[in-house]
């Protein structure tokens, strides 16, 4: 049991730490590094921006999707050198948030389900950060039930025509390319009619509309199409075949594994290591340490999990399944934090926003954004019927419209 | 990197797994819950046969030589197994002790006797209610003769010797706090069994009068020894408590699978599968705290009293956690003697209040949180 590097991953960190040391954007470490959940912004400059010169020159240099063949833009390293990456990458590894969804999902799906010809085109691009990638998923009518979305595709000469509406979808705004999943026949069961496509978001017909989230910022959109026109070739599978291809595309979201996942903790142990209540620090409150203590075994716990999961990478083994617990723990973790924060403040709890001195400041934005990570990317009662079904082996739930065709299944609670 | 047990490691695991799941199965385990005999002393025969009692004992005095990692693979066994034995006292308390603070004489009497299986050893620590504390430590040591009670002591009515806290000094500070040594088989002491809530291993009183202790280690410094010794075994222990909730998980996994009602495997209704799902989350969590802490133990890393506190934590929250919704997921028959989920709902809240509560530990963690952060 130990945390030494091989020689050659000691070798992989020196050389990644060497190339960070001198190209990094070192102006904005420091606000990056204080950035937390619900708050990465830079006062003096366009993140976007900041974020595609930084991944345009890892490309450059060769250290962009680091586990992507070279002929697609990446390097062609191990699971473990993509890791080490990223520890040393650090605050600067914010800067890569709005490209998780294409690297992380949408590259890959074109990877495994793409013409050659469109790989050599559009993965370099993407790897690099000049092209940016959404995903088109839910649907106001599939959500946790993504298998039941309607957005209808059929076929017109070698085109096929889009027509519905996605929602939640991150990044739209900004995004030149997108995966689309879409129903192509109704009249079979929900899983069996549908197919992926990947497109271009200038197309005509194509109308992104930003969402005002609950906590007032907008980091997603809903997506409109109308009569949009996709070419056949631009198809991800077969038709009919779009429920496997998500699978594949859900399946990569393993970029999870090795990222610190943000749990609010180091924030609140800094902020009561220093505030005063009544007359002495909080963290010398009884009721302050039992909580502080509760959530510090939590943080440390989910740490070391993913260390775990690092070392069976780094064996050239595929991790267990325990790295699924991270998003579910950390996501309630972070608000009950965030609430806790300002119930210290008292009153005052309530005016102390983001502009706020630094510390104190924290919380309101951690507290408003925390509802949506308990949702995104699969709820908590996804996540754990997806750690009791695939982990513990309890049967799937009995589903009622397993066997329906879709165009006769219930749309209307009442 | 490898954050985690070595093959060797692991086969060692297997092997005690196999070995406990033939010598200590919940049947035996019931003959000492249900007061037929005051431990398993076959199973302990046994356990010391196999070299387990003495695993991280060196072999200049008797035991295996292998060390503390292949200690815990062990811890997490008997946990899991709910064994009904004193391992924990003589093992991560007494020996422990005796590792790191006995003579060469000390160690040559015990040691060889704890690895064969000869001499059961405990602590004497706690005098009532409270966590450890110097402040709470009132019996006497003068002239080489203690005066005083301890109460309750690990395995102390079986027990052949004991490591006894004791108080040598008036000041105030830690330095008031000396160890020693006791035969227990020898004059002085009386001993009296206490009815506990986890009747597999037992609990006694022990009033010490003139009786006759050498120490162990240096005048006034029993307290630091103490914490580290409380150190060690919060990690041993957190295994055994990982052990225990991974077992309890899977009893409560294994029933929702067999159990039909409404028509339906109860496992397939998403309020038993949350549970369970939100017991495996605990474990988990559990587990990698409890690995760094096997780390931090076997290295003599200077993180070590952080890793045990935050060990000690999340697998005592575990096995709670799982041990009393095992017993949910049963329904009705959980709650019967006959059913064994009863035994690990015992063990895991004895388990709880053993080394001091988690009201204790937490400020521990806290306490040498700040401190790390200070440096």
């Amino acid at each position: 049991m130990n945390f030494d590097d091989t020689p050659q991953e000691a070798e992989f960190r020196a050389t990644a730490r060497a190339w960070i040391d001198a190209n990094a954007p070192k102006q904005y470490e420091e606000e990056l590094r204080k950035s937390s959940l619900g708050r990465t912004v830079l006062k003096n400059a366009n993140i976007l921006e900041v974020a595609k010169a930084w991944q345009k020159k890892k490309a450059d240099a060769g250290w962009a999707c680091l586990h992507w063949p070279k002929e697609y833009g990446g390097r062609g390293a191990s699971p473990i050198e993509r890791v080490i990456w990223q520890q040393e990458e650090g605050p600067f590894g914010q800067l890569s948030r709005m490209f998780i969804i294409g690297h992380g999902m949408c590259g890959p799906t074109v990877m495994a389900f793409a013409r050659e010809e469109h790989k050599r085109t559009y993965l370099p691009p993407l790897a690099s950060g000049e092209k940016v990638w959404c995903q088109l998923f839910s649907e106001p009518a599939g959500g946790s039930d993504v298998a039941g979305l309607r957005t209808r595709a059929e076929k017109d000469g070698d085109d096929w025509v889009i027509n519905g509406q996605k929602i939640w979808t991150s990044g739209a705004h900004y995004s030149d390319y997108g995966i689309l999943l879409t129903r192509t026949d109704p009249t079979v069961p929900k899983h069996k009619g549908l197919t992926m496509f990947f497109l271009d978001m200038k197309s005509p017909g194509v109308e992104v509309r930003p969402i005002k989230q609950a906590s007032g910022a907008s980091d997603f959109n809903e997506v409109y199409f109308t009569n949009v026109r996709i070419p056949d070739h631009q198809r991800l599978g077969e038709v009919g075949d779009g429920w496997n291809v998500s699978l594949t595309t859900l399946m990569n979201e393993r970029s999870a594994i090795g990222a610190a996942v943000s749990t609010g903790f180091p924030e609140l142990f800094e902020y009561c290591s220093s505030l005063m209540l009544d007359d002495s620090l909080a963290i010398e409150d009884r009721a302050v340490r039992s909580k502080l203590a509760n959530w510090a075994v939590k943080a440390s716990g989910l740490k070391y999990t993913s260390m775990r999961a690092i070392s069976a990478l780094s064996r050239g083994e595929r991790p267990g399944p325990e790295n699924s617990i991270g998003k579910l723990v950390a996501g309630s973790m972070i608000q009950d934090v965030a609430t806790y924060a300002l119930e210290l403040q008292g009153a005052e709890g309530v005016v102390s926003g983001p502009e706020d001195a630094e510390l104190a400041g924290r919380f309101q934005a951690m507290l408003l954004r925390a509802p949506g990570t308990r949702l995104e990317g699969g709820t908590d009662e996804i996540m754990r019927n997806i750690i009791a079904e695939r982990v513990l082996g309890l049967p799937g739930d009995i589903r009622v419209d397993k066997d329906v065709p879709f165009n006769k299944i219930p749309t209307k609670g009442r | 990197m490898n954050f985690d047990f070595s093959d060797d490691q692991k086969q060692l695991r297997d092997q005690a797994r196999k070995f406990l799941a033939e010598k200590c199965s919940p049947k035996a385990v019931r003959v000492v819950l249900d007061g037929k005999a005051p431990y398993d002393k076959e199973l302990w025969k046994g356990l010391a046969e196999m070299g387990f009692l003495g695993v991280a004992i060196p072999e200049e005095f008797g035991g295996a030589g292998a060390g503390h990692l292949e200690l815990c693979v062990i811890a997490e066994e008997m946990g899991r197994a709910n064994a009904p034995v004193p391992f924990s006292s003589t093992v991560y308390l007494a020996a422990e002790a005796l590792l790191i603070a006995g003579s060469d004489a000390q160690k040559k009497k015990w040691l060889p006797a704890i690895a064969s299986g000869e001499a059961i050893g405990t602590l004497a620590l706690f005098e009532g209610k409270g966590n450890p504390s110097p402040k709470n430590v009132k019996l006497t040591a003068a002239n080489g003769a203690l005066n005083g009670v301890k109460k309750p002591v690990a395995d102390g009515a079986i027990a052949d010797f004991a490591v006894v806290a004791a108080r040598t000094g008036s000041s105030g500070r830690d330095s008031d706090i000396s160890l020693f040594l006791v035969d227990l088989k020898a004059a002085g002491t009386e001993v009296k069994s206490l009815t506990n809530l986890d009747p597999t291993r037992g609990q006694a009183e022990i009033t010490f009068k003139d009786c006759k202790a050498e120490p162990l280690g240096g005048a006034g410094e029993g307290w630091s020894i103490l914490t580290e010794v409380l150190d060690r075994a919060a990690v041993l222990c957190a295994f055994e408590q990982v052990g225990g909730a991974d077992r309890a998980l899977e009893m409560g996994r294994d029933y929702a699978l067999d159990r039909i009602a409404f028509g339906r495997q109860i496992g397939s209704f998403q309020a038993i599968k949350h549970m369970l799902a939100d017991m495996y989350v605990s474990a988990t969590l559990a587990r990698s705290n409890s690995y760094y802490g096997a780390w931090a133990l076997s290295t003599n890393a200077a993180e070590l009293p952080e890793a045990a506190a935050a060990a000690r934590i999340s697998a005592t929250q575990a096995f709670q956690h799982c041990a009393k919704n095992n017993i949910q997921v049963h329904g009705g028959m959980g709650f019967t003697w006959e059913f064994d989920c009863h035994m690990y709902y015992r063990r895991a809240n004895a388990m709880a209040l053993g080394l001091g509560s988690l009201t204790y530990w937490e400020d521990q963690l806290i306490d040498r949180m700040r401190k790390k952060n200070a440096a």
